[in-house]
């Protein structure tokens, strides 16, 4: 038995969540090989090289996988297959994507967004929208696995020495084409690893009045999170999106301001640490999920907010 | 161009589910049924594209027990044709449902399948980029926006750093997101033309494809509960709840 873990990357670094997609293979079983697919990965390959919980790192270089297109990248995989038990990626949007299009291939029934790895064929996976877990047994020879990435901790990144090996090119599937990539830059922390994370929903009212959570967000060091209905009303872009069909985050703290707390976004962060709710109405389903709830007028309760945070001497960062 | 939509019936996005004590599953007896929120965007944006004039037809599927028979007609209200049921019993997999519906495409021969991206009972995410795998066809999933194109589309994916934007030529799979339009309702005139529109009935036994599930469900339980948590007074409190209490800032 050994696992084949799908790395996720930019052509430059390996993103952050490979590394909790690793400390899952690593709970399937200890023999973990990595696979990397891109164009100029060799930096990419090195680092992944040295996670410890990798024993073998497979590196598949050519120009059309440069933009991580599924079609392009499973039948890569799908070759390397018949030596795997597993093949193990992220339940983010690239692992969504591509991992069906593998286990449609190897004709296995795959197992999404694992929360916990019970053992090497069982797992517990949130249904609609986490309000109930499943423990699932998959009786397929091989086994497609994506893993809620903030379910599990990220490995070390550094002192391993796995051997690289090239892997073989697959064909190119021309009739997918890339054109572009509108990628959001921030110099905030990012919203799926974020310790501290600061969302608006509807009540914020406009697009303008998020900079009231901007600067909240600055002097906390924070994430700048948001719900489907802030984002479907054009207030901030769909990046920032908390909730069943958006990011799931497991912050320290999660402080969600006029958010009413539909079930579907409740999906995407209850299971932060601590919760702050404000939100004028009283009822609101958010203050159910809060640690600390505070019935009030958002627009009075952030100036006052960043005062007593000005107050302080000293922030956790 | 012929399109296909595909659509499933799931527990009302607005029910609190509730889990049977026993851990067989969760309660659908008696609750509220609805068709899965992005099957509703699905099937809006293949009306608009025919309403353009760039598709003479529309042609709706689910895949389920006799009851899931109401997506069907719910669609063929907004918009959509003719139906096709693909009768089933019991759990049926993503990979299942997406061999079926590899059968009708052969029998149909649509331009485009539609779906959900996700459905948001068992939130798989998996059975468009599974048939796109079987048909070996372009994937377009999480779509937020379709630009139709002579032979091809032009479709801007929701991917978690922002947007993608694709080329991808026909026949080809799109999974919609819930952002990609606004889905009408149908109206009452309509809901009455579309109980006269066909719907075929297929028997899943009549396709030779083997449904049995490969992923065995153990039990299903309710997620550990939240503690209660306190109203604080006002903003000086809660801050300092945050710094002493909690110790989050």
């Amino acid at each position: 038995m050994s696992v084949l873990l799908i790395a996720e990357h930019n052509n430059k670094e390996l993103r952050a969540f490979t590394l909790n997609a690793a400390t899952a293979a690593s709970q399937i079983d200890v023999d973990v090989h990595a696979v990397i697919i891109g164009q100029n990965i060799e930096t990419a390959a090195k680092k992944l090289s040295e996670l410890p919980v990798v024993k073998k790192v497979i590196s598949i270089e050519a120009p059309h996988y440069e933009n991580f297109t599924a079609e392009n990248f499973a039948p890569a995989i799908v070759k390397l297959a018949e030596n795997y038990s597993h093949i193990v990626c992220s339940a983010n949007t690239f692992g969504k994507n591509l991992m069906p299009r593998i286990a449609a291939h190897l004709d296995t029934s795959q197992v999404s967004d694992i929360i916990k790895v019970i053992s090497s064929d069982t797992f517990l996976r949130p249904i609609y929208a986490g309000n109930a877990f499943a423990t699932v047994k998959t009786n397929d020879a091989k086994k497609c696995i994506t893993i809620r990435p903030t379910s599990f901790e990220p490995c070390e990144s550094s002192g391993g020495t796995a051997t690289i090996e090239k892997g073989e090119v697959s064909e190119e599937f021309s009739n997918t084409k890339f054109i572009k990539r509108e990628e959001i830059k921030s110099d905030r922390p990012e919203l799926g690893t974020a310790r501290i994370v600061v969302s608006g929903g509807r009540g914020m009212q406009s697009g303008d009045n998020f900079k009231l959570i901007t600067e909240v967000a600055d002097k906390l060091g924070a994430a700048i999170g948001a719900s489907r209905a802030a984002v479907d009303a054009g207030y901030i872009s769909n990046d920032h999106q908390v909730g069943q069909t958006g990011k799931v985050v497991v912050p320290d703290l999660y402080i969600a301001i006029g958010i009413s707390g539909a079930i579907q976004h409740l999906a995407g962060m209850k299971e932060s640490k601590v919760i702050v709710a404000i939100n004028k109405d009283g009822e609101a389903p958010i203050f159910s999920v809060a640690d600390y709830g505070l019935e009030a007028d958002l627009f009075e309760a952030l100036p006052q907010f960043m005062e007593e945070l000005n107050k302080l001497n000293t922030i956790q960062k | 161009m012929k399109i296909l939509v595909a659509v499933k019936r799931v527990i009302d996005y607005n029910v609190q589910i509730r889990v049977k004590e026993d851990g067989s599953g969760v309660v659908t007896d008696n609750v509220k049924m609805s068709t899965n929120p992005p099957d509703d965007n699905a099937i809006e944006e293949a009306v608009k594209i025919k309403e353009s004039g760039k598709a003479t037809e529309i042609v709706a599927i689910t895949v389920g027990e006799e009851k899931a028979q109401e997506t069907v007609r719910k669609a063929l209200a907004v918009g959509a044709d003719r139906g096709v049921h693909v009768k089933t019993e019991g759990v049926l997999e993503p990979l299942a449902v997406s061999k079926i519906i590899k059968k009708i495409v052969e029998k149909e021969k649509p331009d485009l399948v539609f779906m959900g991206k996700q459905a948001i009972d068992d939130d798989c995410n998996q059975t468009g980029q599974m048939l796109s795998a079987l048909l070996n066809w372009p994937q377009a999933t999480f779509a937020s926006n379709i630009e139709l194109k002579e032979n091809s589309l032009e479709v801007t994916r929701e991917i978690d750093e922002g947007l993608e934007t694709i080329e991808i030529n026909t026949p080809a799979i799109v999974t919609c997101d819930l952002r990609l339009n606004e889905p009408r309702y149908a109206s009452l005139p309509n809901i009455m033309k579309a109980k006269k529109k066909p719907i075929e009935e297929i028997n899943v036994s009549d396709l030779g494809i083997d449904t049995t599930p490969r992923v065995e469900q153990l039990k299903v339980e309710e997620p550990p509960k939240r503690k209660a948590g306190i109203k604080v007074a006002n903003v000086a409190e809660l801050v300092q709840k945050l710094k002493n209490e909690a110790k989050v800032i």
